[in-house]
């Protein structure tokens, strides 16, 4: 590992300064990823800035009944938040079907968004990687993809984005909130996370040297009745292979509402906007919950290997709305 | 000016306070190990994976060989080794010993740690990915079999002994429930 200086930002400003300074800087949240990827020569920063004490830890309404959650909130602390449960249940339940118990209370918000891709040749600096060295190719096409991406990808990168909480997030219109030695910012997570294109290595929307300092969630009625569910090789403590947010409101048998986001199948949680688009004012039954998610997954793109999450994810969309229509009848 | 790349710092381990300058690279599990002769935490993947690492930091459970030490100052962790009483071993041990919660035992310190953390963690309200309704109206879940086994399931056993490892956390969650 290469050596660094390790600093504690006490102040936002302060933060955005200590980065602003030394371009091989990088902020410290948990660590959880930073330091893996550390230990194995992936990244390889010249100085930490510790942002665990920036007061950026609680979780506030917003004037318009919205949440504010600050980017150092532990992955823990937001799944056990009674508001986020109450209102939000498929985001704790989307926190919760990540990683670990002591990995969630490291793990920040903030870093979650930022974690890299799971793709073993990303991982292995001997092997090549666009995402990690632009221009040497992409091993995964040709090799190991059976958990890579179906929608979004490129000739250039078919890896997926591992976060379990983005796909709540997404499905609930979050946006994310930024400061930079310029000035503070805002990007709405649908915008958040770059198309991969030919630049797999530029991942999201933020500018450089950028703190993470919250994201916000607006009011969403329908998300009362959410759901995250996650399918995984094995029953707990694997990153998902797919994954689905939704809430659906359903009046007279008829689809009011519904918000529908799909994990581990994309460069970044996808938003099923086009599945959407096809449910809303149609009935809810299996069937138009099948043709809806069919409907999304034409753009599919799978490799050899993965076409399963072709099905898996329609099974999954089938199965999930079908669930909360049903318990909207009782 | 290149930053300095290493730090005094004073860690409080199990009550005591540790002065030692620390290689900013140092995991909170190597200065454990390494600097304190704490090896009662152990290592197994180094790369947050498998839970032999876990220790108690400000009361909750992280694993160790993903936490820097020098961000670990100011913090109050907790090892195996500051988990009984003076000759009164925690009820989480007193339970593994009983009901055998353990083969070659390398896993345990860590099995230890996480399951004292998980009956506070399900004392204080949290729900698990194994909870059915996460709402707080729908009030917290019994410690089930099945609330055990994901609530442990960042602790690997090579071993297996995981039927044990349940049963010994369900009795230690009973009687810290017959003592509130
Ligand atoms: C064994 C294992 C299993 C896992 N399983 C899952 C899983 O099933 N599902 C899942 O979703 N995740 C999983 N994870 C990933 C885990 O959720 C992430 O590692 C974690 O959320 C990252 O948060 P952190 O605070 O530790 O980030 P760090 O590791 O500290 O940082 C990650 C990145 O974010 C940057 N960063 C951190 N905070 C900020 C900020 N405020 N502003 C700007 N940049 C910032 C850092 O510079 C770094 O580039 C797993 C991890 C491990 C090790
Ligand atoms: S899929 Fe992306 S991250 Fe994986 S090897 Fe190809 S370029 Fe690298
Ligand atoms: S040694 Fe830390 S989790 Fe395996
Ligand atoms: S008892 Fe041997 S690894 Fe768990």
């Amino acid at each position: 590992m290469r050596e660094f200086g390790y600093q504690r930002a006490l102040d936002v400003s302060g933060a955005v300064a200590l980065l602003d300074a030394d371009p091989e800087a990088r902020f410290l949240g948990g660590g959880t990823n930073l330091v893996d990827l550390m230990k194995t020569g992936v990244e390889r920063p010249a100085r930490l800035v510790d942002v665990r004490e920036l007061p950026l830890n609680r979780i506030e309404a917003t004037e318009d009944g919205g949440l504010r959650i600050g980017a150092t909130v532990t992955n823990s602390d937001l799944a056990a938040h009674p508001e986020v449960r109450r209102r939000y249940p498929a985001l704790a339940q989307a926190v919760l079907a990540g990683a670990s118990g002591q990995l969630r209370n490291m793990a920040t918000v903030g870093g979650n968004l930022l974690q890299r891709t799971r793709c073993g040749y990303f991982a292995d600096i001997t092997s090549a990687c666009n995402k990690r060295s632009p221009g040497t190719g992409c091993p995964a096409i040709e090799g190991q993809h059976h958990n890579h991406a179906i929608l979004g990808a490129s000739d250039h990168c078919v890896a997926t984005h591992p976060s379990d909480m983005g796909v709540a997030l997404t499905a609930l219109d979050a946006r994310v909130s930024y400061e930079t030695a310029d000035g503070p910012g805002e990007i709405p997570l649908a915008d958040f996370y770059l198309p991969v294109g030919q630049t797999p290595h530029l991942e999201t929307a933020l500018p450089p040297g950028a703190l993470i300092t919250g994201v916000t969630l607006p009011p969403v009625p329908v998300a009362a009745d959410s759901r995250y569910r996650k399918v995984r090789e094995r029953a707990s403590y694997a990153f998902a292979i797919g994954s689905i947010a939704a809430a659906l409101d359903v009046r007279d048998g008829v689809v009011h509402d519904v918000r529908l986001a799909f994990g581990a199948v994309a460069s970044r949680p996808w938003r099923a906007g086009t599945a959407e688009s096809v449910l809303t004012g149609a009935p809810a039954d299996a069937e138009t919950f099948a043709a809806a998610a069919e409907v999304e997954l034409a753009a599919a793109r799978p490799l050899p290997h993965n076409g399963y999450k072709v099905t898996l994810m329609r099974n999954l969309a089938v199965a999930v709305l079908s669930e909360l229509a049903e318990e909207a009848t009782r | 000016m290149p930053p300095s790349t290493s730090s005094d710092l004073t860690l409080s381990v199990n009550g005591e306070k540790y002065t030692l300058t620390v290689d900013h690279r140092t995991t909170l599990l190597d200065a454990l190990r390494e600097r304190l002769d704490l090896t009662g935490t152990k290592k197994g993947c180094d790369q947050g994976q498998c839970g032999a690492c876990t220790v108690l930091v400000d009361g909750r459970r992280v694993v160790s060989c993903l936490q820097l030490a020098v961000a670990a100052e100011g913090r109050e962790v907790t090892t195996i080794e500051g988990v009984a009483v003076g000759e009164r071993l925690h009820p989480v041990q007193q339970a593994f010993l009983d009901l055998d919660g353990f083969q070659c035992g390398y896993c345990t310190p860590g099995q230890i740690c996480s399951a004292i953390a998980v009956i506070e963690e399900h004392a204080a309200g949290w729900p698990s990915a194994a909870t059915g309704d996460v709402r707080p109206e729908a009030g917290s879940p019994p410690l089930s079999p099945e609330e055990i086994r994901e609530r442990m399931s960042g602790n690997l056993c090579r071993c297996g002994a995981y039927v044990s490892i349940v049963q010994a956390v369900a009795r230690a969650a009973e009687e810290k429930g017959a003592v509130a």
